[in-house]
């Protein structure tokens, strides 16, 4: 009994957590979605550490554009599923990937100038944090919890279990 | 299948929190939108794009260079033509630390033209320029003198890049035989030789360019139109700087090794100037010397002085006063090395928003030091609003203002949240920019960009002096340019030199005479 409720409130928190984040990511995608003049550019061009010149190969001309635009829906989708809790895995691994690409660009590592942040960081910063907390996510999946796998889920049981 | 009150709030729960955030994100980016438009639709500035330029088309210009120190190589890039030192030096450069100038030098547009003639009184110079620029067809010749090279009908237009002593003789020189010339700032060294040089101007179909090649910086183009529009109002006070805390800001630069009376001809380097023996350190870092050069006013200023008449067209100061000294590098110099200068222009203004004549007249300042490399940058200070402007340029409303009194009541406009943020280095201007992008504006995404390439803008000032001498055309710093900016620099020299007020009559177009004082001698002199 103490373990079941011990379950049950380990999922209310990560569906806390979830809920969280996905808040998150929407709310960045929503953002720039409404705001024709966003880019990414500036963050891109001085971009830093050992991938620095990736990134700075994205600014250019033809390829800005599309990666403002996949920036933008890929916010929104990681938002998405993990506010609704459905494909809640795939959400939370691609806002894992686009997370390190932000974590990348701009590492905090102690040997770099530490641009434009509000905190002080040494490796670890906000971005390495959600990227860990997103892999909980993939761990403990809780769209058949609370979300719409929820509701896939019972429909599926129902199916199989016509009499009930 | 039955769904319970439980089972809707379970499965459905997210769906208000996801309408809620999209309905909140929406909702925000479309006021923040709407409050930009509004903004923008009031202030109306056009941010300027690069000009259209007719093609340099048929035989290839012929070209001679006079000077190839520092500022004649980096000219000779700026059109195409690299020494192979500095080809060599830029490679272990980029492998070393990423710097990327070798590739913008060699992705720069070819513009039609040949090296065919040198003038430098250093051999291990001139012989560099031959060693480096000649080619199978083309063997680059040297002239001993700038006569020569000018009056030998193998060159069309010559590149001047000497001591300033220098600049108007030759520049007159070449006029006079129908040759077209790029001139260095500032563009003369005395009074007397400024009208000289305007009146060769007039009489000359050559062309004359004056170095200032910021002209091209497309933010000044666009700090321009908002000066138009006024979106500034009466701007009071205009403050520049020069920062500039090391050896090469300093003006003492590297002597060469080789350098000795058997390969320079010092009697040539002096010309004008005081005889004095052979004396290495005059003639590597003869900027230190009234004789040669003008110091921060003639040196410095120049830039800043022609950066904001570009913008504001002022034009020369009915006043100017100056202080300073030899305060951070007493070596043997005699021009200082701190300067203070106010230029006053009672009768100027950008346009008022409040009653008819109670605004009119400004004062310029410029502040030098090379003891000190903070960066201060150049404000322009307007009743409605103030203007940081270098290669990117940000606007911020004033609390006080007139004209924006209604939006910044309403909170549309705050007073320390920049109204308008041009940078030329990304694809569009940002209206209210954020902490953030204003962050990265001000961290140096800093070029000129012509379809997203970065450009050099000296680049672009020789190909529109080129442009003009095949096609035919204004140019943006020419002889009228060239001697405001030319007067302004003698004007300061002569009001730190005397310590007073030095005062320009606009209608005898001349420097009010003070009695007993010969300018052009108090100017050339060594103290």
């Amino acid at each position: 009994m103490t373990d079941i409720l011990k379950r049950e409130s380990l999922l209310k928190s990560v569906v806390l957590l979830r809920i969280l984040i996905g808040w998150h990511f929407l709310y960045e995608g929503v953002i720039k979605l409404f705001n024709p003049d966003w880019t990414s550019f500036g963050y891109l061009a001085t971009a830093q550490g050992p991938f620095k010149s990736v990134f700075i190969a994205l600014t250019n001309e033809a390829t800005m554009g599309p990666v403002d635009t996949l920036n933008t829906l890929v916010l929104i989708f990681v938002g998405v599923t993990l506010i609704l809790g459905i494909f809640e895995k795939w959400g939370a691994i691609a806002g894992m990937g686009l997370l390190a690409l932000y974590y990348f660009a701009h590492p905090p590592f102690p040997w770099l100038e530490q641009q434009n942040v509000e905190g002080s960081y040494w490796f670890v910063n906000k971005n390495l944090i959600e990227i860990a907390a997103l892999w909980i996510l993939v761990q403990i999946p809780t769209g058949s919890y609370f979300g719409l796998n929820f509701l896939l889920k019972k429909e599926s049981e129902t199916i199989k279990t016509p009499q009930s | 299948m039955k769904w319970t009150r439980r089972d809707i709030l379970k499965g459905l729960g997210g769906l208000p929190i996801l309408g809620t955030v999209w309905w909140a994100g929406t909702a925000n980016a479309l006021i923040k939108s709407k409050d930009r438009s509004e903004i923008l639709e009031q202030l109306q500035i056009e941010p300027s794009l690069p000009s259209a330029l007719p093609e340099i088309g048929g035989e290839p210009i012929r070209i001679g260079i006079i000077g190839f120190g520092i500022r004649g190589e980096q000219l000779c890039r700026a059109l195409g033509f690299a020494t192979k030192e500095w080809i060599e030096q830029m490679k272990e450069e980029e492998r070393l630390n990423g710097n990327t100038q070798l590739r913008e030098f060699l992705d720069q547009e070819k513009l039609n033209l040949k090296i065919t003639g040198v003038c430098d009184i250093f051999d291990v110079r001139a012989e560099n320029v031959i060693a480096s620029f000649s080619t199978p067809e083309n063997k680059v010749k040297r002239f001993s003198t700038h006569q020569e090279m000018i009056r030998s009908g193998e060159v069309d237009a010559v590149i001047i890049a000497t001591p300033d002593h220098w600049h108007a003789p030759m520049a007159i020189e070449a006029l006079n035989n129908g040759v077209h010339a790029y001139v260095e700032k500032p563009m003369t060294h005395t009074v007397e030789e400024t009208y000289s040089l305007r009146e060769a101007a007039k009489n000359s179909k050559a062309h004359l360019m004056v170095g200032h090649q910021h002209r091209q910086t497309l933010s000044f183009k666009t700090a321009s139109d908002i000066i138009d529009k006024k979106v500034l109002g009466h701007v009071s006070v205009v403050q520049t700087f020069t920062n500039r805390n090391d050896d090469n800001g300093a003006w003492n630069y590297d002597i060469h090794e080789k350098a000795s009376e058997q390969t320079i001809d010092w009697d040539l380097f002096l010309g004008s100037a005081p005889k004095i023996p052979f004396n290495k350190n005059h003639f590597f870092r003869w900027r230190k010397w009234w004789a040669y050069g003008s110091g921060l006013s003639g040196d410095l200023l120049t830039h800043d002085y022609d950066r904001l008449n570009c913008v504001l067209n002022m034009g020369i100061p009915k006043y100017i006063t100056a202080s300073g000294g030899i305060y951070t590098h007493n070596d043997g110099r005699n021009v200082p090395d701190v300067l203070q200068v106010n230029m006053d222009f009672p009768d100027f203004s950008t346009g008022s928003t409040q009653v008819k004549g109670k605004e009119k007249g400004m004062t310029f300042t410029y502040n030098a030091t090379l003891g000190n490399g903070f960066n201060r940058p150049t404000i322009l200070m307007g009743h409605d609003a103030s203007m940081e402007l270098g290669n990117n340029l940000t606007i911020w409303p004033d609390g006080g203002s007139t004209k924006y009194a209604e939006m910044i009541e309403e909170g549309k406009m705050k007073p320390n949240v920049p109204i308008y943020h041009y940078n030329p280095g990304a694809n569009v201007p940002d209206a209210v920019s954020s902490a953030t992008s204003q962050y990265f504006a001000d961290k140096g995404l800093m070029w000129t960009y012509i379809d997203g390439v970065r450009v050099n803008s000296t680049y672009l000032h020789l190909r529109e002096w080129l442009s003009a001498i095949r096609n035919g055309g204004t140019l943006s710093c020419g002889i009228k340019e060239g001697f405001d900016e030319a007067i302004t620099a003698h004007m300061t020299g002569l009001a730190y030199k005397l310590g007073r007020r030095i005062e320009w009559d606009h209608q005898e177009e001349r420097i009010v005479p003070i009695e007993g004082i010969n300018f052009d001698e108090i100017l050339l002199s060594s103290v």
